[in-house]
């Protein structure tokens, strides 16, 4: 029996290590870039790879790079990071329902592990998912964040200019293999997908607000548009 | 390391740990209404959709047909049916070639 826990253990390590190598890859051109501009911002190799490893947010690293550089004050450079990754507030909540149970403890462990990217990974999947599953993933992904960020430190340079081009579709082209299987199941899937899409690109491409904002909202609107509709066809079909 | 970066770091790590956790722990074991849980389990399709567009479309400034491409290929090949690494790989190899062809 014991056996048995231990070995289901290992293979749902196993699987979500494998889910996670496709971020691991798209991790690597951002991670790289953001050790080397972390370098020109004056952040020693120690502080690049520590903020890397405890805050272990993409965008929000980015972000207060340039406000470092800007000269901002740490409060407002806090606060910045905490508007732009409210938005895992709505990942976190929604994976409470796709997860098996499990120890608070475990549960805070593998918060920690929470980005656009390994949400994508774990939510998508059939089924409910196991903690060990989901820290496979978090592992691999938290893995390649840290090293690319030391390696474009230590290296000062990011890829070629060609290769940075070409692999900046990685997340992107992940997100869409990750959508499809589900897309082409369900129509309610294509509804929530397109109609968030449309929501975000209008917010974004007219300028209206922050990104991290335009997810939330579009998110949102998305999700309740739909289940609001289906909730209206439900009710006339049992009139 | 100077202390102002730690701090800086720190409490960075703190307001980004705060959104991640506080859902996962206080919904711990709780019955959400039905609508509020469909709501939470469409929530992944629904980022997906906002976290693909506009993005992918401008990944490369001024090149708007280089996202198209990418977009283009990405697409292709998870309708083709091919797993996640596939389109990740292939995707890049196929924005390699345009590259190649139409601007180094």
């Amino acid at each position: 029996m014991q056996q048995t826990a231990v070995q289901s253990i290992q293979s749902d390590l196993k699987k979500g290590i494998q889910a996670g190598m496709s971020i691991a890859v798209g991790y690597v051109p951002v991670a790289l870039t953001f050790g080397l501009l972390a370098k020109t911002t004056g952040l020693t190799l120690l502080e690049a790879i520590l903020m890397s490893m405890l805050v272990f947010a993409g965008a929000a690293q980015y972000i207060s790079l340039s406000l470092i550089a800007g000269g901002v004050g740490i409060g407002v450079i806090i606060f910045n990071t905490f508007i732009v990754n409210i938005r895992h507030f709505l990942m976190s909540a929604s994976l409470n329902e796709k997860m098996d149970d499990a120890p608070k403890r475990t549960k805070s462990l593998y918060a920690f592990g929470i980005t656009d990217e390994t949400f994508s990974v774990i939510a998508t999947r059939n089924g409910k998912s196991s903690a060990s599953y989901a820290l496979g993933v978090m592992l691999v992904a938290y893995g390649s964040w840290v090293l690319n960020t030391g390696a474009g430190h230590l290296i000062g340079a990011s890829l070629p200019d060609f290769l940075q081009a070409a692999m900046s579709i990685a997340l992107y082209a992940m997100f869409v293999g990750l959508l499809m299987p589900s897309l082409k199941k369900s129509i309610k899937v294509l509804y929530l997908a397109l109609i968030a899409g449309c929501i975000n690109s209008a917010l974004i491409l007219t300028d209206s607000m922050e990104t991290g904002w335009a997810i939330i909202i579009s998110t949102i609107l998305s999700a309740a548009a739909v289940e609001t509709a289906i909730l209206l066809k439900r009710k006339a079909g049992v009139k | 390391m100077n202390w102002q970066m730690l701090i800086l770091i720190a409490g960075m790590a703190v307001v980004t740990y705060i959104p991640r956790v506080l859902p996962l722990t206080i919904l711990e074991g709780k019955d959400l209404p039905p609508f509020i849980q469909s709501f939470l389990s469409s929530i992944p399709y629904a980022v997906l959709g906002a976290l693909i567009f506009p993005g992918i479309l401008l990944i490369r400034e001024g090149d708007v047909w280089f996202g198209l491409v990418g977009a283009f290929a990405a697409f292709a090949l998870a309708l083709a049916g091919a797993n996640v690494m596939i389109v990740v790989i292939g995707s890049i190899i196929i924005l390699s070639g345009y590259l190649a062809i139409f601007s180094f």
